[in-house]
């Protein structure tokens, strides 16, 4: 067929259809890989910082994990415009926050605004699948995770991204006890085993996925802050 | 009975050439208590004396942050400050967000300038009534400037507005040019010593009536009221006694 | 006065009522095209070039094009992509820069301020669903801190020692991450132009919208540079060896 004609066959085509050949995508998937653990008086975040395209990596170092304020991290996976952007819509928000009631935004606040933030472009969704970390107001651990138009969970381990299918299954196992005998499946670990779980996490999902490793982002959050730590992992 | 035809609304001349609106605007800055604002070549320092409008009244705030590297002081009608502070926190917010660079602090107050001029000129509006010392830290180092109802803005090492400022003035004025080497602490002991001098008769600064606030080089922008400014009366305290042995 | 409509050739007439119910999109296509962009960081600053052709689809169309520009003393901006889209974002960053210098407060933006800036239009317009048809990359001195840095039409951007944009991606990226990946504070300005003029000679071997006739840039702590179009020594000796793409 020719180009006319085939521009012909378009015009004539059903609606829907059409659309699908005109319309352009606004979205694309930057891989990479996130997950966090909460413990009794901790939590852990850990995200790779390769940002790729395809089969092509753009970046080696493009962290996806920010730290919000003093005790909330916001690791992130999928669109990594639509992050970058959610991250500074929530540090305005944060600061907003903190001159109207002269107090900063706690992680609780910081997880409900979230969901808020993401259900408010509800028809025009920011492509993102956020975990946010941070404590409690008893000093636990606290972990929320979303998808990318506000529905909001709380739990005690989550990944998320490119590599997500590989990592939960992995977590569901040797940090929820899951189909196990004989263990408390509401046991908490503690941070050290957690750190070595999310390392190893990690090292396991870069030998299997394409899209993740590079370097690794590590953040603790704990009664006394934000710890942070870069670690290399495979650049294949 | 003698009244004054030309003070109606400030778009209105007086046959001296006076705007008679922003004049009274000029009097309402100094019937607030005294600020001082004071820099060295590395920080810029506010300290200001609270009010409180009676035993059972808080105090009211006087130095407000407007970003990390901004702050500002405030004599006059509060709620005027905070209209102002609220379109320069969004203002500096903005800047952050779209060129990802921290609001120079000149363009700052330029900006607010421009808002009080309009209002000394369309008919039907009303100056702002409240002054500002405006302290910050951007590429060309640590700033200080004043901003007043006229819409004039000026940029100075140290300057004072606000009820009994004069006397502030006339010591800044007296000690100003041993300020750019200054350290942080002693700046701002520098600068509660002019704030002292606007006190009247009788009145002690003290944890519950002194406001710091001071920025610069590696410092953000860092408010200290109540027991924070403790450390730095005492400083004032063993300054004098120095004086006088 | 009886009007005649005179009809281009490939004019497609519409049906009425398919027009009626189309969303509005500002989607075009990009039309007059500049191929890949490769930078990398070396001892002295940023190093970047792009050859001289705007291509029409297929056809060489503009063989003088100059798709790198300075933005201000210290930033330099590379394009790929639609020629009018770029010539629009000079044209926005021109009066930004002009509306800077107006200030005279002794502020200046800095490589990643502007860098910043070109980030948010191209994220502002694949948001309005109207994107402008490039890919950027940015390069400079900020603060005695060498950045190199890149934005596309869905706003996507990234940092990195080396960046490659279109067919550059794929054949320029692969010897520029061997050369300099780890090395940016090390390579002469001599080692650097041979890596560059090296991943130029590849892509015109194999990318089929180059042309041999190409500019480098660089900045360094003194400015911007963008040298006069030259050419690469090539050698197609090889050529009539290849067996198996034509009649023979």
């Amino acid at each position: 067929m020719d180009f006319v004609g085939f521009q012909q066959e378009l015009a004539h085509a059903p609606a829907t259809e059409r659309h699908t050949h005109n319309r352009w995508e606004p979205y694309v998937d930057n891989g990479g890989t996130s997950l966090a653990i909460a413990g009794a008086d901790y939590v852990i975040v850990a995200s790779d910082a390769r940002q790729s395209n395809g089969y092509n990596i753009n970046s080696r170092y493009d962290p996806k994990a920010f730290r919000l304020s003093n005790d909330a991290i916001l690791a992130t996976a999928g669109y990594a415009a639509d992050a970058k952007r959610l991250v500074e819509v929530l540090e305005q928000n944060a600061q907003m926050y903190y001159h109207k009631h002269d107090r900063v935004m706690k992680a609780s606040a910081m997880a409900q605004m979230l969901s808020n933030t993401l259900y408010g472009r509800r028809f025009f969704p920011y492509y993102v699948f956020p975990i946010l970390a941070g404590l409690d107001n008893e000093g636990k651990g606290a972990l929320y995770c979303y998808d990318p138009v506000g529905n909001m969970e709380r739990v005690v381990y989550r990944s998320f991204g490119s590599a997500s299918a590989l990592v939960q299954p992995f977590l569901d196992s040797v940090v929820g006890f899951k189909n196990q005998r004989g263990v408390d499946p509401t046991r908490l670990l503690e941070r050290d085993q957690a750190l070595k779980i999310a390392v190893d996490a990690f090292t396991g999902a870069t030998e299997r996925d394409i899209h993740t490793g590079d370097w690794l982002d590590i953040f603790i959050v704990d009664r006394n802050g934000v710890t942070h730590e870069k670690r290399e992992l495979k650049h294949d | 009975m003698f009244r004054n035809q030309y003070d109606n609304d400030s778009s209105t001349w007086s046959p001296q050439g006076r705007i008679f609106q922003v004049e009274y605007a000029s009097e309402a800055v100094k019937q607030g208590s005294a600020v001082v604002g004071l820099r060295s070549k590395e920080h810029a320092v506010l300290v200001a004396v609270k009010r409180s409008p009676n035993e059972l009244a808080s105090y009211q705030k006087k130095v407000i942050r407007i970003d990390d590297h901004m702050g500002i002081a405030m004599a006059g009608l509060t709620s005027d400050a905070r209209v102002l502070s609220n379109y320069l926190r969004t203002e500096a917010m903005r800047s952050k967000m779209v060129y990802g660079r921290a609001l120079p602090i000149g363009r700052a107050v330029n900006a607010i300038g421009d808002k009080a001029q309009s209002n000394t000129q369309e008919y039907g509006r009303r100056p702002y009534g409240v002054g500002l010392l405006v302290i910050g830290h951007d590429d060309t180092g640590p700033h200080l400037y004043e901003f007043n109802p006229s819409g004039i803005v000026s940029e100075y090492y140290a300057y004072s507005i606000g009820s009994r400022s004069q006397s502030a003035r006339t010591n800044l004025e007296r000690n100003f040019d041993t300020f750019e080497d200054m350290s942080l602490k002693e700046l701002i002991v520098q600068g509660l010593r002019s704030l002292r001098d606007t006190l009247q008769q009788g009145k002690q600064l003290d944890t519950l009536n002194t406001s710091i606030g001071f920025v610069g080089k590696g410092a953000k922008m860092t408010i200290l009221d109540g027991q924070d400014t403790q450390e730095y009366l005492d400083l004032l305290d063993e300054g004098e006694a120095m004086d006088t042995e | 006065m009886d009007s005649i409509t005179l009809r281009l050739p490939h004019t497609v007439e519409r049906p009425a009522e398919a027009t009626n119910y189309e969303p509005t999109t500002r989607i075009s296509q990009p039309t007059v095209t500049g191929t890949s962009v490769v930078a990398f960081k070396y001892k002295d600053g940023i190093m970047m070039a792009t050859d001289c052709l705007a291509s029409y689809g297929s056809m060489a169309r503009f063989r003088d094009e100059t798709r790198m520009t300075a933005v201000g003393k210290t930033t330099l901006l590379g394009m790929s992509g639609d020629t009018a889209d770029f010539q629009h974002m000079k044209h926005t960053l021109n009066n930004l820069l002009t509306q800077e210098y107006d200030m005279d407060d002794g502020q200046n933006l800095g490589t990643r301020s502007i860098y910043k800036y070109i980030s948010n239009i191209m994220y502002g317009r694949r948001t309005k669903i109207d994107p402008l048809w490039n890919s950027y990359v940015i390069g400079g001195i900020d603060n005695g801190e060498k950045v190199l840095g890149f934005v596309d039409y869905y706003g996507t951007t990234y940092q990195s020692p080396t960046i490659a944009t279109g067919f550059g991606a794929h054949l320029a990226q692969p010897i520029l991450r061997k050369y300099v990946e780890g090395h940016e504070d090390e390579i002469t300005e001599e080692d650097a132009i041979r890596i560059l003029d090296d991943c130029m000679r590849v892509l015109y071997y194999r990318d089929c919208r180059t042309f041999n006739k190409l500019r480098r840039a660089k900045v360094t702590a003194a400015g911007v540079e963008i040298s006069e179009p030259y050419a690469l020594e090539t050698n197609w000796n090889i050529a009539e060896y290849v067996r198996g793409y034509g009649p023979f």
